[in-house]
């Protein structure tokens, strides 16, 4: 562990930095009905004031500083810990750190889910499971193949943990592995130790691990947000760590199947799930922004439906349902067009 | 502190120096792009063979961002005149910055009518992409566009593996537009492929396996052989082809595909003459 972040994580830094993002200002955007311009801002601002706080009161503050992958975590749940990601797009500013990432505590041992974008993230992660618990780390779960969910892994090597992925994930690393590697290259300094991790043990539909009197369920999904989307349900207290299979407030991204994400979704909380924590955004009851997302995919699907039924070609749908009725997504510009061209090329095989 | 003139002179020297180092970088696509092309051309044309300036002849268009790595729709259109008796007999898109540059090449007859393409690829980062055309009497065209590369999470990958391989094979087959006789009309031609670029591992024998896309296809109507092409692994998953025919009247269009696991796929179709949906 590098020194700058370790001492950022003493205990007086853990209490000052504990609710960021304040929830408040997940709240006040979800009600927001703007694109996302304003509410990127007010991220930002929060970001900022984070920044301030830690470069007055941390001795090595330049160097948290540069590093603004090391963002803080708090205890959402009992024993389950989170870094709730930037509402950002990736860049070399934010080090790629948008997304959730985090772990779960037992009795005996830790469960990671998710590590973030590069080794330094990962290194942060292992820092914060540290400043908690002497417990070792047992699991390191990755929920699917983006770069910013499961590209600190490496950092976990030297604890030989039992990585775990969807039976899909090796194919996709394997394919993907060294461009994302390569645009991590470019988003972040810390980048140089990063490195592809495949997983020892592969879910291919079901799975139970357990980290000491705490059951953890992890489910293995159709194609949906990606091909290899993996969920974990944590027995204890009903949270159901959905990953990318459910983005909160921003747009949500079509890299797997369409129809299979909206199918997903209607089985995705069955009744024992009390809260739901999404790969991006804030945790919540979920059936709020399962509903939101649910209806923004399905528009989209009838658009294209529509569009491809018109005759029109790929780029020609792209341009017409740019302004698609939906949800005010913070990122939209990012998302919405990506959205249509993966749609296109789905449903022009119905 | 003072320096001294020889001192001075040198770091001024070495300050000029890094500029010139430095400036290059500005501008790595560019630069990288001339690279990789230079390299590419030689391979594919030699180093004695002049390649013409396109404009005229040939225009190709591409978004200025690509918005998924993944599938980035291209097209082709040929302009010849009406009074050159030539025709474009081969068509080659390069994507420089690709792992695999050359995306593919169509050989055409005088039976497409019109040289056009439509297709999508993979683009993996800022790149120039390139078509280029040879004439029948073995004369080079080029034209070229530039695509940034897509941001975030878009990978140049297959998104649903599976399915395209439940349906391995599979072929669609569209007819564009009006069709009459002896006017060139368009078809869209789809195979069902994962067009993997990567590796994976066997189920049976726990084994990596290599890259897995179509390279070969074959379009003909009534036995007559109209288009070709040799493509690579910058094809998008699922490979979408649109091109033109010139219909002698109702027949029927075979498509007869193979991967590079050897699998043949072959499917036919009736061409309908009037108003195609
Ligand atoms: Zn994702």
């Amino acid at each position: 562990m590098a020194t700058g972040p370790v001492s950022c994580n003493d205990p007086l830094m853990a209490a000052h930095l504990h609710r960021w993002p304040p929830i408040s200002s997940f709240d006040g955007m979800i009600g927001q009905a703007v694109r996302g311009g304003e509410s990127t801002r007010r991220q930002f601002v929060c970001r900022s004031a984070m920044l301030a706080l830690l470069s007055s009161c941390c001795p090595s503050s330049s160097a948290a500083l540069a590093r603004q992958s090391d963002l803080p975590f708090q205890e959402i749940e009992d024993g389950i810990h989170v870094r709730y990601g930037l509402q950002e797009a990736m860049t070399a500013d934010n080090h790629g750190a948008i997304a959730n990432i985090g772990f779960i505590i037992g009795d005996e041992s830790v469960a990671v889910v998710d590590t973030g974008t590069t080794y330094a993230q990962g290194e942060s992660l292992m820092a914060a499971v540290r400043h908690v618990t002497d417990k070792p780390v047992s699991h390191v779960i990755a929920t699917h193949v983006h770069l910013d969910h499961c590209f600190g892994h490496g950092a976990f090597e030297d604890a030989a943990p039992v990585f775990i992925g969807h039976h899909r994930l090796p194919g996709a690393l394997s394919e993907r592995g060294d461009f994302y590697l390569e645009q991590i290259k470019t988003l972040s300094l810390d980048g140089a130790e990063t490195r592809v991790v495949q997983p020892g043990f592969l879910v291919d539909d079901a799975a139970e691990i357990d980290v000491g009197g705490r059951k953890l369920l992890l489910k293995a999904w159709p194609a949906a947000h990606t091909d290899n989307d993996l969920t974990v349900f944590d027995t204890r207290t009903g949270l159901l760590w959905a990953g990318d299979l459910l983005f909160v407030d921003r747009i949500p991204i079509v890299d797997g199947s369409i129809n299979g994400w909206i199918d997903v979704l209607d089985e995705l909380m069955p009744g024992d799930v009390s809260q739901v924590m999404p790969g991006h955004g804030a945790l919540g009851s979920g059936r709020e922004a399962i509903e939101q997302q649910k209806a923004y995919l399905v528009s989209l699907r009838d658009g294209v439906r529509a569009a491809i039924a018109d005759g029109l070609d790929m780029t020609e749908a792209v341009a017409e349902l740019a302004d698609l009725a939906g949800p005010n997504w913070l990122l939209r510009d990012e998302g919405h067009g990506r959205n249509i061209i993966a749609a296109y090329a789905e449903l022009e095989w119905e | 502190m003072k320096l001294s003139t020889s001192l001075r002179f040198a770091i001024s020297a070495w300050l000029l120096l890094l500029v010139i180092l430095v400036m290059p970088a500005g501008h790595p696509a560019l630069a990288q792009d001339n690279k990789a092309w230079t390299e590419i051309r030689s391979e594919l044309y030699g180093d004695d063979r002049t390649i013409h300036d396109g404009s005229g002849l040939l225009e190709i268009e591409a978004p200025d961002r690509a918005q998924d790595a993944a599938l980035v729709p291209i097209s082709i259109k040929s302009m010849i005149g009406p009074d050159d008796e030539r025709y474009i007999k081969s068509l080659t898109i390069v994507i420089d910055e690709n792992p695999a540059p050359v995306a593919g090449t169509f050989h055409f007859s005088r039976a497409n009518g019109i040289a056009d393409i439509a297709t999508r690829v993979r683009v993996n980062a800022y790149s120039t992409i390139r078509a280029i055309a040879e004439m029948d009497d073995g004369q080079l065209y080029m034209a070229e566009t530039f695509v940034k590369a897509s941001g975030g999470c878009a990978a140049p990958a297959t998104k649903n593996n599976a399915q395209a391989m439940a349906r391995l094979g599979d072929m669609r087959m569209r007819q564009i537009g009006e069709w009459e006789v002896d006017q060139p009309a368009e078809v869209q031609l789809m195979i069902s492929h994962p067009n993997f670029s990567g590796l994976q591992t066997d189920q049976v024998t726990q084994l990596w396996i290599p890259s897995h896309y179509v390279n070969d296809l074959a379009v003909s109507i009534d036995g007559q052989e109209i288009l070709t092409f040799e493509g690579d692994i910058s094809i998008s998953e699922n490979p979408s082809f649109n091109f033109f025919v010139m219909p002698q009247g109702e027949g029927e269009l075979t498509a007869r595909a193979t991967d590079t696991k050897g699998n043949v796929f072959e499917h036919s179709w009736p061409l309908r003459m009037g108003s195609a949906s």
